[in-house]
């Protein structure tokens, strides 16, 4: 019988079966940031262990709240850099190099095809873009990680979703994560490592790749997962190339990370995206959308662009040709995070930053901030947001406020307008 | 091992998520007693309120989804420092389960059908349960009324409840 990616991965990593559906395995990283590691680091010293099972596979950043914005982050931000200190942790991104943890690790060149990783953070199922198992987990899960380079999970069953057909125009990876989410549900992947497939996957750059793969956790996934190719070895080239002869080399290895053709799914969904419109959420579910056209009465006070899910440079790069030469809404107060310092300095440089500001945006540093609702663009009771980032709970931005998930594209299309708006005409 | 018995809030909903039981905004804490008094405060429930119905409630009983959304451990810690060390329902997210049994705390799943009649039987009458964990049985009993409920874990997930956690045996068996 042939096995999945996550089960190759699995195989290649295990170190105990505790139960027969209980796999310990050996992580190839941990990531932490300053929200979930310091109580783990906590916990840690107070058992007497402060060490980590190999400073260099400990790769940590603030950026939930950065630059602190209170004395009890400015805690949260010296336990992280005491502790990295102490344990040489080189690979530690503090001011002035840090970024969002999902957008920065990964431009790092941190996560290789058929690495297992694992972090205090849901959205960690970003990283399998490149071919890997990567999760997210709880302090406790973390703490270990750190302490023995291992985390236990169920044997993992794979969800296929396959794409085919061709985006239209002002289609982005945004619109159809959010569309697979409408068709699977909240918890349609609850278990489930999510492997994308398909010839849209192909054609999907790395930044685009890692959009979906953020949102598998919001229909319950364990870990997106994209089979690696040549995208992902031109992606990964610079951190790479000494270690293969060539990029064919590098290839050859990678492609071993690839379901069997006679792999064993749990379920596997097709979907066209011919048909697909760019759409957005309604309600306090993630798997609640609609058409931007069918939601183009709902009137928003702010518009975010940012986060682990639409920071990066295309991103930015989409929502630019939108703004450009437009004006913001007078209603409307328009938030730009580019994801990191590294996307930051590219929109400088290709004049995004400038499209941005002129249209009336407030650009701040990279950070995760205001995404969850913890600085830098906080939404008061009754507020609406039209947001690029990835939960639209209630209160996720703030008590009482309300978030539409959108794409870079349109959130710039609704910043304009101040009203949710298909972007198609303004590209 | 930790107290599994006492008195029932119900929560009659689908897909409640981490934020709403404890949300991001409280997440600079670095004790986990300072959580207390903010649990389920963004729960969108009508009929709950915040204020009253946690007060000296022991044990959650709900739908599907319990615990989706992000993979803050804050969310079974609130639980806990609430005196809530136990969850009932017709499944969890895969994160907020682990992390209740890394914590030696208890997510239990039951049937669809059977969490229907315990609302049914009991839900707005003040409900209380005692757990024989080691048989697997729940005992109800409110408003006049008492049910014995069968329940089933892993004995990988039992030998995390009896720890206490996961931390202490993983640094034994995997230095």
């Amino acid at each position: 019988m042939g096995k999945t990616i996550a089960q190759k991965i699995f195989e290649a990593h295990l170190v105990d079966k505790p139960s027969d559906e209980i796999n310990v395995i050996k992580l190839d990283a941990v990531f932490c940031h300053e929200i979930t590691t310091p109580i783990a680091i906590n916990d840690l010293k107070k058992r007497g262990k402060n060490r980590v099972f190999d400073s260099s596979k400990i790769k940590a950043v603030i950026d939930h709240v950065t630059p602190s914005k209170d004395s009890k982050t400015a805690e949260q931000a010296k336990i992280m850099r005491d502790w990295a200190r102490e344990n040489d942790i080189k690979d530690f991104f503090d001011i002035g190099e840090n970024g969002v943890c999902h957008a920065l690790f990964p431009e790092k060149g941190f996560v290789r095809p058929g690495y297992t990783i694992i972090m205090g953070d849901s959205h960690t199922c970003t990283h399998g873009a490149f071919g890997a198992f990567a999760a997210g987990v709880g302090t406790t899960d973390l703490e270990v990680g750190i302490l023995n380079g291992v985390c236990a999970f169920k044997t993992p069953e794979t969800l296929k979703v396959e794409l085919t057909g061709t985006a239209a125009k002002g289609v982005y990876a945004k619109d159809i994560i959010l569309h697979v989410i409408s068709i699977l549900g909240v918890n349609g992947a609850t278990d489930n490592v999510i492997e994308f497939t398909g010839p849209v996957i192909e054609s999907l750059s790395m930044e685009e790749r890692m959009t979906l793969c953020n949102m598998a956790i919001e229909a319950g996934g364990t870990c997106g997962i994209c089979p690696p190719d040549q995208v992902t070895v031109d992606y990964l080239w610079p951190f790479i190339s000494g270690d293969f002869s060539s990029k064919e080399e590098a290839l050859k290895d990678y492609v071993k990370w690839a379901s069997d053709k006679d792999a064993v799914f749990s379920k596997t969904i097709a979907v066209d995206i011919t048909d697909l419109t760019p759409v957005t959420t309604y309600g306090f579910k993630p798997d609640q959308v609609k058409t931007a056209t069918a939601m183009s009465d709902t009137k928003v006070d702010q518009v975010y662009i940012g986060s682990c899910t639409n920071g990066r440079i295309e991103d930015l790069r989409e929502a630019s040709k939108v703004l450009k030469g437009q004006k913001v809404s007078p209603s409307v107060r328009g938030i730009l995070a580019p994801a990191t310092p590294d996307v930051y300095r590219a929109a400088l440089k290709e004049g995004i930053i400038e499209i941005f500001m002129d249209a009336g945006f407030c650009v701040t540093n990279p950070t995760c901030g205001a995404c969850l609702g913890m600085s830098n663009g906080v939404l008061a009771g009754g507020e609406v947001c039209a947001s690029t980032t990835n939960r639209n709970f209630n209160g996720r931005m703030g008590k009482g406020g309300v978030v539409h998930l959108m794409s870079p594209a349109t959130a710039a299309a609704s910043a304009i307008t101040g009203y949710i708006t298909d972007p198609r005409k303004y590209i | 091992m930790k107290d599994f018995n006492g008195k029932v809030l119900f929560l009659d909903r689908n897909d409640i998520n981490t934020d709403e039981i404890i949300p991001a905004r409280y997440l600079t804490e670095i004790t986990k007693e300072a959580l207390k008094p903010f649990l389920l405060e963004d729960l969108k429930l009508d009929g709950f309120d915040v204020e009253k119905d946690i007060d000296d409630t022991n044990v959650i009983i709900t739908r599907e989804n319990f615990g989706c959304g992000s993979s803050r451990e804050h969310a079974p810690w609130a639980l806990e420092v609430n005196n809530i060390n136990i969850v009932i329902g017709e499944s969890y997210a895969r994160i907020f389960r682990q992390n209740m049994f890394n914590c030696g705390m208890m997510a239990v799943t039951l049937e669809k059908e059977i969490v229907d009649k315990l609302f049914s039987t009991f839900s707005g009458s003040a409900t209380t349960v005692s757990t024989d964990f080691q048989n697997g049985i729940f005992s109800f009993s409110g408003g006049g009324k008492q049910l014995e409920i069968p329940f089933s874990i892993s004995s990988y997930d039992k030998s995390l409840v009896e720890a206490g956690g996961w931390v202490d045996y993983a640094d034994t068996h995997y230095k």
